[in-house]
């Protein structure tokens, strides 16, 4: 935990910092300190800011706790998952082994990465497009279209559940992982809207200058405003990989066969055979808990700056 | 696309004279290449949209298994809804469910943001430890529900034990699995932590000096700076959980029911979604599942426009007032 950088407090500054150098001109209450960097309410008080960071770390501890839990859990014998202590008493790596014999885990995590990569660049591919064509261009019936767009945030998957699954029944794509990312292609609302945000912040002035040198749309889209946008791009790709990684109720939906399993719908399978209601080893499920938690974790540190920045936009501007 | 476009510059007022008045060629080219970027989300729209709408509420008139065509039967479907205790069961544990964890969550979110908007410059890595959790998979947290609210060995229950509380049995006793359920989810509650901090950090410094030098004190500032400020922030989170604790399924699907072969299952934590689900695709009584696929939509529609109705009243958009 140590490791995490503290660079976030500088990711989203707010509107309330006052520019550095700007006069100072309102009186002060006479025991305030003269401002130098940015004072946030509160902050006046020494021994509250301690009190407050020492409950912030209890929390932060219990945050994390079950994580730790759950990877130390993994590597004790059977007997003593539930012994709740953070350090194994007697550390085993069987449970690896053991829960590699049992399941095809590498067949399910290259599943998984599979679809994850399809359904993310699929949909960031397809929603910045369209975001684009919403942000750049002007025509009558756009704000229309783009109300659309918003209005199927709000629908319910469950609606359009049972329909979606007939189409791909119909295709005769049912069965494989196609139905977990080709719906993908064509945008996603969410994004969509996203991208749009950051597409109508960027500048007019390159795009005329590009007009001007002969460029065509599709090269100011792919040479200007998606190199311009890179943050709110890989914000989408992460979202959605993060998204299809952990999705269950398609995976349930679409998959049958065990060797099509992408790790969750796996997992959902390992705790029906040894979890409640069977043969309750504990150790087999703990274990591919981990192993399909890990590499969220993994994705969140490689792309933590994008992920706390983009919910910090999603909130503000949704 | 079709449109043969002339060359540039020839902005012509008098070319565009049809039925549709004052397009100009220009004008008209740059609705087509709009279009051309929007086609996507066109079509997929009317493929996985529209066209699923509509079959969505023709197939919930009709008995349908997917094997044989679909018969039409009129209401018949929303008539055994009514009659059905498994939707009324499923609709009850769902409304409690909510309420139990809409505010409870949207109140910890503040909670959090505003104890990191006291932390100063170590507000971002306590920032990062609250986010963690949200990045585990949601059948994971379906295994840590179970594991860690275990009544007998838990580490829940073992530290309630430590400071005398006997703790319930959270994953078998039907009284406390929703409140289990609800409880976990607090574990994923980092998004919306953030989403209010990063409001909270809007709120202009400039507001709180005045206040304190109209002698207001904590509470009152909160109460009438902050609260006001960020309601937007707190509008859009309730509003977001509320949607989605309506339509709860992976954890406690991963926890309480069978899949496949295995047919173990929990009355106590059949979410509406589950029931929908089962019906569809286990029964395969899809006519059915999407007759309970409107009722929710109805009903979620229903919530959103009351929580809409009741924001006018309540929430502050400070760029409605510039």
């Amino acid at each position: 935990m140590t490791a995490v950088p503290t660079s976030g407090t500088t990711a989203v500054a707010g509107a309330g910092v006052p520019v550095p150098g700007a006069p100072v001109a309102p009186p002060m209450p006479p025991s305030t300190p003269p401002r130098t960097r940015a004072p946030r309410h509160g902050n006046r008080r020494p021994v509250l800011r301690g009190v407050v960071i020492v409950v912030l770390a209890a929390l932060a501890v219990a945050f994390v706790y079950p994580l730790l839990w759950l990877l130390s859990a993994s590597f004790k014998p059977r007997g003593e998952v539930f012994d709740n202590r953070l350090i194994p008493a007697n550390p085993t790596f069987d449970n690896y082994v053991t829960v590699w014999q049992e399941a095809p885990l590498a067949l399910w995590l290259g599943n998984t990465v599979l679809v994850t990569v399809l359904a993310a660049g699929a949909v960031t591919l397809s929603s910045a497009l369209v975001a684009w064509g919403f942000a750049h261009f002007r025509f009558r019936g756009r704000g229309a279209l783009f109300g659309l767009v918003l209005a199927t945030m709000m629908l319910p998957g469950a609606v359009t559940l049972i329909p979606t699954f007939l189409i791909w029944n119909q295709l005769g794509l049912v069965g494989t992982n196609v139905p977990l990312w080709a719906g993908n292609l064509f945008g996603s609302a969410f994004y969509i809207f996203l991208l749009r945000q950051f597409f109508l912040s960027l500048p007019r002035e390159p795009f005329e200058a590009a007009r001007l040198d002969g460029a065509n749309n599709w090269v100011m889209f792919w040479r200007i405003a998606v190199p311009l946008c890179r943050p709110a791009i890989i914000l989408t790709f992460l979202f959605e990989a993060q998204a299809s990684w952990t999705d269950l109720m398609r995976p349930l939906v679409y998959l049958q066969d065990s060797s099509t399993f992408t790790i969750p719908r796996g997992l959902k399978a390992l705790i029906d055979q040894f979890g409640p209601g069977g043969e309750s080893q504990w150790e087999i499920v703990v274990t591919a808990s981990v192993i399909t938690t890990l590499p969220m974790i993994l994705l969140f540190f490689l792309g933590q700056r994008h992920f706390v920045q983009g919910i910090s936009t999603t909130g503000s501007k949704g | 696309m079709t449109t043969a476009a002339p060359a540039r510059g020839q902005a012509a007022p008098s070319s565009g004279r049809g039925r549709r008045p004052r397009l100009t060629p220009s004008a008209r080219r740059e609705r087509n290449a709009g279009l051309r970027f929007i086609s996507p989300w066109i079509i997929g729209f009317l493929i996985f949209t529209a066209w699923p709408i509509l079959y969505s509420a023709y197939l919930s008139l009709t008995d349908y298994d997917v094997l044989s065509d679909p018969s039409f039967v009129g209401l018949e479907n929303y008539q055994r809804m009514v009659e059905d205790p498994k939707v009324r069961l499923a609709l009850w544990n769902t409304l409690v469910y909510t309420v139990l964890q809409v505010p409870t969550y949207v109140i910890v979110a503040l909670a959090l943001a505003m104890l990191l908007n006291q932390a100063g410059r170590s507000a971002g890595f306590f920032r990062t430890a609250f986010f963690i959790p949200k990045m585990t998979p949601p059948v994971a947290v379906g295994v840590l529900l179970l594991l860690l609210f275990n009544g007998q060995y838990g580490l829940i229950n073992r530290m309630l034990a430590v400071v005398g509380i006997d703790g319930p049995a959270w994953t078998t006793d039907p009284m406390w699995i929703k409140p289990g359920i609800a409880l976990i989810s607090l574990w994923s509650v980092g998004a919306s932590v953030i989403i209010l901090f990063a409001a909270l950090r809007d709120v202009p410094t400039e507001l709180y000096d005045a206040a304190r030098v109209d002698g207001a004190g904590w509470w009152r500032r909160t109460r009438t700076v902050t609260l006001p400020m960020i309601s937007g922030g707190i509008f859009f989170v309730t509003v977001v959980n509320t949607i989605a604790a309506f339509q709860m399924f992976d954890e406690a699907y991963s926890a309480y029911f069978g899949a496949g072969n295995s047919t173990y299952s929990n009355d106590a934590a059949l979410f509406y979604v589950i029931y929908l689900f089962r019906e569809g695709f286990q029964e395969l009584h899809m006519g059915y599942a999407s007759a309970l696929a409107w009722l929710l939509f109805v009903v979620i529609m229903l919530v959103t426009a009351v929580q809409l109705v009741v924001s006018r009243r309540l929430v502050y958009y400070e760029s409605e007032q510039r």
